[in-house]
């Protein structure tokens, strides 16, 4: 049977306010099996108030060897990273 | 050991129901078909556990002395245990584990709707905690139910034979005797019968979404809750009680 599963990515929001995390992956029937399970394999302590699911085949993901053209090229680039800015006095956060 | 309070033996007789579900979905553990169900399984038999504990407490609070929860569960022998047989019966294949659970799952969420507003607090209170896990239990096994009647002709004829094997056991889950009529006329226990039509409705829609056909009545089994199990019963109890039989009062 395990054959015929396809394989979903689960994420799960702790509480309110907070962001989906991505917490692991499981495999299911369909999607609406697959939140049955993320709730039995992920979150039987009290984790989370919201779960995802996505099928992994519609995740689109960047390379490995992408990596010296998508972000090499930000780091000579100061002005884009906030520490480059002084606050003004009297300011303590931004 | 023979108990003669009625509040008590009623206590007890929703135990041993939870406790050897509990125990005949356990026995799944690590033979599931895949990960993720052992998982979900075991999760489910871990409710059954857990719910037979919070009725043997409260029982053992009920006799006081030096019973415990688990004199209840280690301690008796077969005829003690007033469990349902459908409950007890051998696991068989993964078809026949669902649609029995299946056939609990929608007799147990109306009961413990109707078990919150017992007049005992005690009760109510489980009954509140039971209820919330039975509304997940029986989501679960009725998807599995249109999974397997509605998938291929081999899931779909396990599942009808299944069904048809298990008909006969249904009846005894809205059977009235003498200790239930005393606990009624209270305001303590669950007047099961009045579950039935809500029973079979659930059952007749799920059934039917799942291209299953209600199994004809031939009859009905029953006596598990004067204590006449099936055989089964006794080899399950052979297994679980070993450890407390052999060593009493052992501790880990």
């Amino acid at each position: 049977m395990s054959e015929q599963l396809q394989l979903y990515e689960v994420f799960i929001r702790s509480s309110r306010g907070l962001d989906h995390k991505h917490v692991g992956s499981l495999h299911a029937d369909d999607p609406h099996q697959a939140l049955e399970y993320a709730r039995d394999v992920y979150t039987r302590r009290g984790e989370g108030i919201s779960i995802w699911v996505v099928a992994s085949r519609d995740i689109t993901a960047s390379q490995e060897s992408d990596c010296d053209s998508f972000y090499d090229p930000l780091d000579d680039k100061p002005y884009r990273h906030a520490a480059m800015y002084e606050l003004p006095e009297g300011i303590d956060s931004l | 050991m023979k108990l003669h309070d009625p509040l008590t033996r009623y206590v007890v007789r929703l135990g041993d129901d939870a406790l050897i579900m509990g125990h005949r979905l356990s026995e799944w553990m690590s033979r599931a078909p895949f990960l993720e169900e052992d998982i979900a399984l075991s999760n489910v038999a871990l409710d059954f556990v857990g719910r037979a504990r919070l009725f043997y407490q409260y029982a053992a609070d009920l006799m006081g002395g030096e019973v415990t929860e688990n004199t209840f569960a280690y301690q008796r022998d077969v005829r003690d245990f007033t469990n349902l047989l459908l409950c007890e019966l051998p696991r068989g294949d993964f078809a026949f584990t669902l649609c029995r659970q299946f056939l609990y799952d929608a007799y147990s969420l109306p009961f413990t709707q109707a078990l919150c507003k017992s007049a005992d607090s005690q009760l109510a209170a489980i009954a509140a905690k039971a209820e919330k896990e039975s509304r997940y239990h029986l989501r679960r096994s009725r998807d599995w139910m249109l999974r397997l009647g509605d998938g291929t002709a081999e899931s779909h004829e396990r599942c009808q034979d299944a069904l048809d094997q298990l008909w006969i056991y249904t009846d005894e889950m809205f059977e009235c005797d003498a200790l239930l009529d005393g606990l009624i006329a209270a305001g303590i226990a669950v007047n099961t019968e009045g579950l039935r039509s809500e029973w079979l409705d659930t059952v007749t829609e799920t059934l039917h979404a799942a291209t299953l056909v209600i199994p004809e009545a031939q009859g009905n089994v029953t006596g598990g809750r004067e204590g006449i199990h099936t055989d089964d019963l006794g080899f399950l109890l052979a297994e679980m009680q070993f450890m407390q039989r052999a060593y009493p009062g052992l501790q880990w």
